[in-house]
């Protein structure tokens, strides 16, 4: 046989297949057929009309997005300020920032709790805010690093050339820094908002026993519902891949530019 | 508009000083209403820095900047009147060409149908007619420059700053905009300020050229007087090729250098030290009998337009362009015309600097030691028995309050390869160099902020890392009250 360059993508190629293809395949299987075998859309069907699983979704949506929001709020003026200040020790202030991604999810959580439970005193009585804290801590340096980097990135003298133009520090930021920014905002927010639909542990650890999408997709699946958890999956693969597409044009221009993404 | 203000802008004794330990040290220059003035220099001369301070990016640590007879050194770049056709362009990726040439006009709050009829008339200036909606990272270098340009020429600024705006074109495209820029220059009136490195550009396009090196105004002329009458060796080596030698007056308006005896037409008086400069143009071949001085032809090469002929006359090396070629080896004569000749008064350029007694007594460098006698230096001292030095009542000196300065002349020193070896009492990198006829002089910065001007006969390249030796009976001494 002779060794090609495709040769080579051949162990890919495989990997997508047993990994991704595959389970793709049984997924859509199992959502569409009932017990016996047959073709049906009653799963489909039950999702939308069941009030708990659509109770779950929008619950899900509703912590997705808060945190995103705060992970937001939070990054942006942080990115924004460590990327534009002098500051020589800059690199050790962003390793603090990333430092807690190295350390084990569940002891931060656990040491996370803690804290909680000294200020709150039980944690039962905040579990929506407790949740949204507890993913903001998790995802925060998602959010941070994309954005710091096309921050970084920019070019200097276009903050120069609006100020040069007469635009005064606000107005440079309105409308040059923060619209070049977008594509690390856009990073940031892919990264952190699809990750805080299904991140059940974090809510079982903090004691929040209300369903997200991805608590739901296990129950079902301990419950040997595979047909039913299947189909959650898919409408949540099919969430993710509508506001994939959304972003999709600012991902393209991004991937010339150099890209935000880690 | 005021009569009162000939000069658009006036910079007044402006210093700047970075914390790099660069500098710009007490500049002035004044720019007249309507003027093509360039600033000249190699990187790293301060040009930019000027710039930037007119702009506004910058603020002087020191000085006034007078527009229009008012001081704008403190006002933020959106508070003054002038635009930046910057470097590199800097036009914003994310919106269309219309949007970049009207951002400065939206800044102002203009009416939509006046922005839209300001754009369209500047883009007819460029030559870019029907480009709005094309996005910036469709045009080519040339058609971004152009954008550029109008982005800052449609907000009719008082005075449009140019930083180096043709370096990233290619020559020929260079050599395009060079003559639209003057066009536009000479159409809309405005006062240009043009930052450049290139001296061609500067002499092809400006109505005044500053020329600037290290932070200091060289020479301001136009482009004439800095070609025919450089005011110093540095000038004269950077604009144009030149013969640069040392020499000296020998009487009225009669000069020795290079091994010859030449008439010129500067009065200086006799006896001064000079440095003359000829032009390669300036000097005619002849036969060796004819020639006020002689030598044999090293190197002929083809320029094109004239022949490149550099003769070796004893241990001077004389370049001469002639449209009549030489061959290799022959001697030759050379003459000149009087008006050939430009002599300048020769700079001083001993190399002064402090040295520092230490706690022993004894006097040191870069932290090592110069063996010379303090007591002879330092008058009426002598040593006691712990070998310090004590004055006529015995009282021993005090180290701080003892300044001594030491002075070598730049052919007294010698550069090394070896920056470890003992006798090499400093360390620095080449800085700049000039080619002297038979000898090189080179500027040594070195690290403890002092440079240092060395005359040595080989070539040594710029930026080379070399140590300096110093002999220590070449260096005078003396006390600083």
């Amino acid at each position: 046989m002779k060794f090609s360059r495709k040769t080579l993508g051949i162990p890919y190629a495989l990997f997508l297949l047993l990994f991704v293809v595959i389970p793709l395949i049984v997924l859509f299987y199992y959502a569409f057929t009932n017990g016996q075998g047959q073709f049906t859309l009653k799963n489909l069907i039950g999702f939308f009309t069941d009030p708990n699983t659509l109770g779950t979704l929008f619950y899900s949506l509703l912590i997705a997005i808060c945190t995103t929001l705060v992970c937001l709020l939070i990054a942006y003026p942080v990115a924004y300020i460590l990327a534009t200040s002098k500051l020589k020790k800059k690199a050790v202030i962003i390793m603090l920032f990333v430092m807690p991604m190295w350390i084990n999810f569940s002891l931060r959580i656990t040491a996370l709790k803690e804290i909680l439970t000294l200020i709150e005193g039980n944690l039962a009585y905040h579990p929506f805010l407790n949740s949204v804290i507890g993913m903001t801590y998790d995802f925060l340096p998602f959010m941070i690093l994309p954005i710091y980097n096309t921050i970084a990135k920019l070019d200097p003298f276009l903050i120069e050339a609006a100020r040069d133009l007469g635009a005064d520090e606000r107005k440079a930021f309105l409308h040059v820094t923060l619209p070049l920014s977008v594509p690390g905002i856009v990073s940031g927010i892919s990264m952190v908002f699809l990750p805080a639909m299904t991140n059940y542990v974090v809510l079982d650890m903090l004691y929040n026993s209300t369903y997200i999408m991805g608590s739901l997709i296990g129950s079902y699946f301990s419950a040997y519902n595979w047909h039913g958890g299947s189909m959650i999956a898919l409408v949540l693969l099919g969430i993710i891949c509508v506001f994939t597409l959304l972003m999709g044009g600012q991902n393209e221009e991004d991937a010339r530019t150099g890209g935000a993404v880690l | 508009m005021e009569t009162a203000h000939e000069n658009i802008i006036e910079l007044k004794h402006i210093s700047k000083i970075f914390d790099d330990g660069f500098s710009l040290l007490d500049f002035n220059l004044e720019v007249k209403r309507g003027e093509f003035v360039t600033i000249l220099g190699p990187s790293g001369c301060g040009k930019t820095t000027t710039l930037r301070m007119i702009a506004g990016f910058d603020l002087p640590t020191e000085g006034d900047i007078l527009l229009n007879g008012k001081d704008i050194s403190q006002l933020p770049p959106n508070m003054r009147p002038v635009n930046t056709v910057f470097q590199r362009y800097a036009l914003f990726p994310h919106m269309n060409i219309f949007d970049n040439i009207a951002f400065g006009l939206k800044q102002k709050k203009m009416a939509k149908d006046e922005i839209r009829k300001k754009v369209k008339k500047v883009l007819e200036l460029v030559d870019l007619e029907g480009f709005e909606k094309r996005s910036i990272s469709t045009l080519s270098g040339g058609q971004q420059q152009r954008v550029a340009i109008a982005r800052a020429l449609v907000n009719e600024p008082e005075i449009l700053l140019l930083d180096e705006p043709l370096g990233a074109l290619d020559l020929k495209m260079r050599k395009e905009m060079q003559i639209e820029l003057k066009a536009m220059h000479d159409e809309l009136g405005i006062t240009f300020i043009y930052v450049t490195h290139d001296q061609e550009e500067a002499l092809t396009m400006s109505d005044k050229i500053v020329v600037m090196s290290k932070g200091k105004i060289q020479q301001i002329g136009t482009p004439e007087d800095i070609y025919n009458e450089p005011q110093n060796a540095f000038v004269a080596d950077f604009i144009g090729e030149s013969n640069i030698f040392n020499g000296i007056m020998t009487g009225p308006m009669k000069a020795r250098f290079a091994g010859g005896q030449f008439q010129c037409v500067d009065d200086v008086p006799e006896g001064t030290q000079i440095t003359a400069v000829i032009r390669p143009e300036d000097i005619t071949i002849t036969t060796p009998a004819e020639g006020q001085i002689r030598g044999r032809v090293s190197s002929v090469i083809f320029k094109g337009m004239h022949y490149e002929i550099t003769v070796q006359s004893g241990r001077y090396e004389v370049v001469i362009q002639s449209t009549r070629s030489a061959t290799v080896g022959d001697l030759v004569g050379m003459t000149v015309e009087p008006d050939g000749i430009h002599i300048m008064i020769a700079e001083d350029h001993t190399n002064v600097f402090p040295v520092d007694m230490n706690r022993d007594h004894k006097l040191e460098f870069n932290g090592k030691k110069l063996r010379t006698s303090l007591t002879q230096l330092i008058k009426g001292t002598r040593r006691n028995e712990d070998n310090m030095l004590v004055n006529e009542n015995g009282e021993v000196l005090d180290p701080e309050k003892i300044h001594i300065i030491a002075a070598i002349e730049p052919m007294d020193i010698r550069m090394t390869d070896d920056v470890d070896a003992e006798d090499v009492l400093i360390e620095g990198t080449i800085s700049n160099l000039i080619y002297k006829g038979d000898h090189y002089s080179y500027v040594i910065n070195t690290e403890l902020g002092q440079d240092f001007i060395v005359d040595d006969e080989y070539l040594w390249n710029l930026g080379d890392q070399i140590g300096l030796i110093l002999p220590i009976e070449k260096i005078r001494f003396s006390l600083k009250k």
